[in-house]
């Protein structure tokens, strides 16, 4: 097995640990729009990066392919790529294949071989019965921790990431991504200071179509980690944000929890705040943390987390990390800064700092009644079962 | 008879400062002192004396200095001084010798080869004065997920218990202590909000308003038992073995057995109270799993039901077993465990640290994928809020501590309690001697200590940029090792400092 944890934390210090600024934005309609503004937004933000790392997720970019899962796999050499085409052809039918196109620039210097491969899992190799997310999450898993110079960056359907070591702007020059549309953007720019910057580890992080832009040093790592052991992740990069993507799997895909319960497992209100509620909310959450408690993402962090239909700006729950979000139409935007929104943006109806803990989330409006909330919202009515 | 043994310390009297008021006598329940009152002089049979220190700290003039006995045989690494007093008093006795609290040998102290994190420039370390920071924990089984049906929360309903902090008081029977020191347990208990254990002795009626607050033992003698008993308290333990004495029941000799201590017990007055080595109900796992399914049954289900053993070289698997026989909590009790009465021979040889046993445990219950199915306490030589915290990392929920509190009430720990005669007036049912615990000034005590220990552990948690305990269970990356060999640190989970 390979050791991508020596790859990304070359010291094996407990955590890959890094600062950042994170920026998000997304129309509610579904409508796509190009990587222009969000480029933008994110080089307004260059101070708060240090060059070893900058990436981009984006929503809605291959309707082509709406149904295909769209590997984006990043190669250290050609013979890398060629072992891993084997694996994939043996579990996967491979739809349609292709380098992702770059512009080559200055700047970016030794870039890995980066390709797309749009795919449906094959079912006829399998003995058991599990769904097609969990063979590509598998196959995913396997690629990235046991075949040498490969690593997959993302593996969702109708969505990709695109990330590398260099500021985000640069990153977004080299990918040209300024050809690209879809309706959810995220970016980020990285201010590591454990690691010598790999391509892998910069952010988004993505497991299928859930991405993460994480901005912070999650102190509970330790405990969040063992916690996710127990249900089979293999934390493998030894960073703080793998986890955070780790937890929004189980939670949200394999236990089925909806997004803002996740948001509150990740940061609920402290104990006190909960004794004040009226009683249906205090089950909630009491039932949240006692269950869910070694989930609790302690420490300073702000993310941006998307998913088909959801884009979601969380802090940790005293707000230790900035985040500031705005409406404009439309178009809902999340920022480790108000000046990056407002250069892209110029007369937002609403632009406010989101109390520590309390999600901002944006919905398609075919999806959701409301488009935007931020806390105040209805919690779920949690209701015991006999053992 | 003619004794071998030199007194093992010296009552060093400041002739000059005493005054003869006789308090020392009064207060020794040794009977180390004496009056002559020709002379007007205290007199002392030295070889009594048990450095308990009661007539020290009463002294109103400060005249007394209990001292270690400097004699000394010729040095011996092998035969020390207490290996030849130990031999020459059973040649004397032929008997078994008996000891009281918890081993007191150099085993390692694994706390002290620990140590803990801050942060530093990349995460804030977060004030616990301005902000919240949490202790609050539950004990019993967890659900291994909740479910979204009919746009409700649906979560498998078990029960729980709720503590303000992750400190309980460990089992101590009344009998063992005091009425006025188990009082003071339950109401300090109480007024803090977490449990404090009955031991296997039966629950006085009266205190059983504290029921929310207590934890009640069935163990091998099955004292006080019935129905009501289980069904007033919090939680039910099933008692299996103890740190200090692994593997032996318990005697608590007829004298001591009065009119109260007759009806908390349910035995005769005046009859000898015999603890079985082991529940001749339990001879094996499966049993266990009855007697838990039983006490389940018998509690309508409403209460979490822990299982206690003391650490042993098989703990995990033990503890894993415990768990899939359906145990909510299982707590571990270390080699270091705390006794009123034990064999000394066992108490110094039998068991492994608690430190090893519970990162086992951990480690092993999470390799399972059944960890949060039961909750772990540990207890067995915790002395202060750092200990607290690393067993925390190591991955406890919580914590039992006995000698502690016994301290806080007086116990200088002279390991004495075997005797019945602590001058302290903890592990005692001499009327004369059990008035010296005053419960208002002895719950107060224990309240404090409680309240101090929270505020440590914030400042813990806080120097860590940590705002909740359950962040610190099982995060072993916030402990480093120091001065341990590589096979300690695989053990406990743990880098080595620098690392
Ligand atoms: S208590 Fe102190 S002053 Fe009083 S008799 Fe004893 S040694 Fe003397
Ligand atoms: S409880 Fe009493 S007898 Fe036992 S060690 Fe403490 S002071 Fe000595």
């Amino acid at each position: 097995m390979k050791d991508l944890s020596k790859v990304n934390n070359p010291y094996g210090d407990d955590k890959v640990i890094s600062q950042c600024s994170i920026f998000g934005m997304m129309n509610t309609t579904g409508e796509v729009f190009s990587g222009k503004e969000i480029i933008t937004a994110i080089r307004n933000m260059h101070e708060r990066g240090n060059g070893l790392g900058g990436g981009f997720a984006i929503y809605g970019c291959y309707p082509d392919y709406p149904d295909d899962y769209c590997l984006q796999v990043m190669f250290d050499t050609r013979a890398n790529r060629e072992e891993t085409e084997i694996y994939l052809k043996r579990f996967f039918h491979i739809q349609h294949s292709e380098e992702i196109p770059t512009c080559p620039t200055e700047v970016i210097k030794n870039p890995p071989d980066v390709y797309r491969y749009f795919v449906q899992p094959k079912v006829e190799e399998l003995h058991e019965i599990i769904s097609d997310d969990d063979i590509v999450i598998r196959r995913v898993m396997k690629i990235n921790t046991t075949l040498d110079g490969a690593y997959v960056f993302s593996s969702g359907k109708n969505m990709g990431v695109f990330k590398g070591v260099g500021f985000p702007e640069e990153i977004a020059d080299y990918f040209c991504l300024e050809q690209y549309d879809g309706y959810i953007w995220t970016a980020h720019g990285r201010f590591p200071t454990n690691t010598q910057g790999w391509w892998g580890g910069a952010h988004p992080f993505s497991l299928l179509d859930w991405t993460v832009v994480h901005n912070g040093e999650i102190s509970s790592y330790g405990a969040n980690r063992r916690f996710l052991e127990m249900y089979g992740y293999i934390c493998t990069m030894h960073t703080d944000t793998e986890v955070v993507a780790y937890a929004i799997d189980l939670l949200a895909r394999k236990h089925g929890l909806p997004v803002d319960t996740v948001m509150d497992i990740f940061s609920p209100p402290v104990w006190e705040q909960i004794d004040r509620m009226d009683p249906d909310d205090r089950k909630y959450f009491e039932v949240l943390r006692s269950t869910y408690g070694p989930l609790l993402l302690n420490g300073p962090f702000a993310v941006i987390i998307a998913h088909h239909g959801e884009m979601v700006a969380h802090t940790d729950r005293i707000r230790l990390r900035p985040m500031v979000a705005g409406i404009k139409g439309d178009m809902v935007y999340a920022s480790s800064e108000e000046s990056a929104i407002r250069l892209v943006s110029k007369d937002l109806e609403k632009v406010w700092i989101p109390v520590g803990g309390h999600p901002v989330i944006a919905r398609l409006k075919e999806l959701a009644k409301d488009d935007v909330v931020e806390g105040g919202r209805e919690l779920l009515k949690a209701e015991g079962m006999e053992v | 008879m003619l004794t071998a043994q030199l007194p093992e310390f010296n009552v060093d009297r400041d002739e000059d400062r005493c005054i003869q008021c006789r308090v020392c006598e009064r207060q020794c329940s040794f009977d180390v002192y004496g009056y002559d009152v020709q002379n007007n002089v205290m007199i002392h049979k030295e070889e009594n004396c048990v450095a308990c220190q009661r007539c020290a700290v009463l002294c109103p003039t400060n005249a007394l200095v209990i001292k270690e006995n400097a004699y000394t045989y010729k040095q011996n690494a092998n035969w020390t001084r207490e290996a030849i007093s130990d031999l020459k008093k059973q040649s004397e006795t032929g008997g078994v010798l008996l000891t009281g609290m918890g081993c007191d040998k150099p085993h390692k102290i694994y706390w002290d080869h620990i140590l803990i994190n801050a942060s530093q420039v990349t995460n804030p370390s977060i004030d616990p004065l301005r902000e919240p920071m949490e202790l609050r924990t539950h004990l019993g089984r967890k659900p291994d997920s909740l479910e979204v049906k009919d746009g409700k929360l649906s979560f498998p309903d078990y029960p729980k218990v709720e503590l303000s902090t992750p400190i309980m008081f460990g089992a101590m029977s009344y009998g063992a202590i005091s009425y006025n020191s188990f009082k003071s347990l339950a109401q300090a208990a109480h007024e803090y909000g977490t449990l404090f254990n009955t031991g296997e002795g039966g629950w006085p009626k009266e205190l059983r308003k504290y029921g929310s607050n207590t934890i009640v033992q069935c163990a091998s003698g099955r004292f006080g038992i019935d129905l009501e008993y289980f069904n007033d308290a919090a939680m039910v333990e099933i008692k299996i073995g103890q740190g200090a004495k692994p593997g032996i029941g318990g005697h608590l000799p007829g004298e001591k057995v009065s009119e109260h201590i007759s009806l908390t017990r349910m035995i005769p007055e005046g009859s000898d109270a015999i603890s079985p080595a082991p529940h001749h109900d339990i001879y094996s796992i499966e049993d266990l799993q009855m007697l838990i399914h039983a006490l389940k049954e018998a509690t309508d289900y409403q209460k979490p039901i822990s299982v206690k053993i003391s650490a042993v070289h098989n703990s995990p698997a033990i503890a894993s077993g415990m768990v899939r026989a359906g145990a909510d909590i299982i707590v571990v009790d270390g080699l270091r465990g705390g006794t009123g009465a034990a064999p000394k021979i066992l108490r110094d040889n039998v068991g492994i640290p608690i430190e090893l046993a519970l990162a086992a445990i951990d480690t092993r219950l999470r390799d399972e994928g059944i960890r949060n199915w039961a909750s772990l306490v540990v207890s067995g030589g915790i002395r202060n809020a750092g200990d607290i915290f690393k067993a925390i990392a190591l991955g406890a929920d919580a914590v039992y501590v006995g000698t502690p509190a016994l301290i806080a009430l007086g116990c200088t720990v002279c390991q004495k309690c075997y005797t019945g005669k602590c001058a302290w007036g903890i592990t005692t049912q001499d009327p004369y001697l059990t008035k010296r615990v005053n419960t208002e000034i002895g719950t107060q005590a224990l309240v404090n200590l409680l309240r101090a220990w929270s505020l440590e552990l914030k400042e813990l948690l806080g120097c860590g940029g940590i705002n909740s305990i359950e962040s610190v269970r099982g995060n072993r990356l916030q402990l480093r090792g120091i001065g341990l060999e590589s096979w300690e640190m695989e053990t406990l989970g743990i880098r080595g400092a620098g690392q």
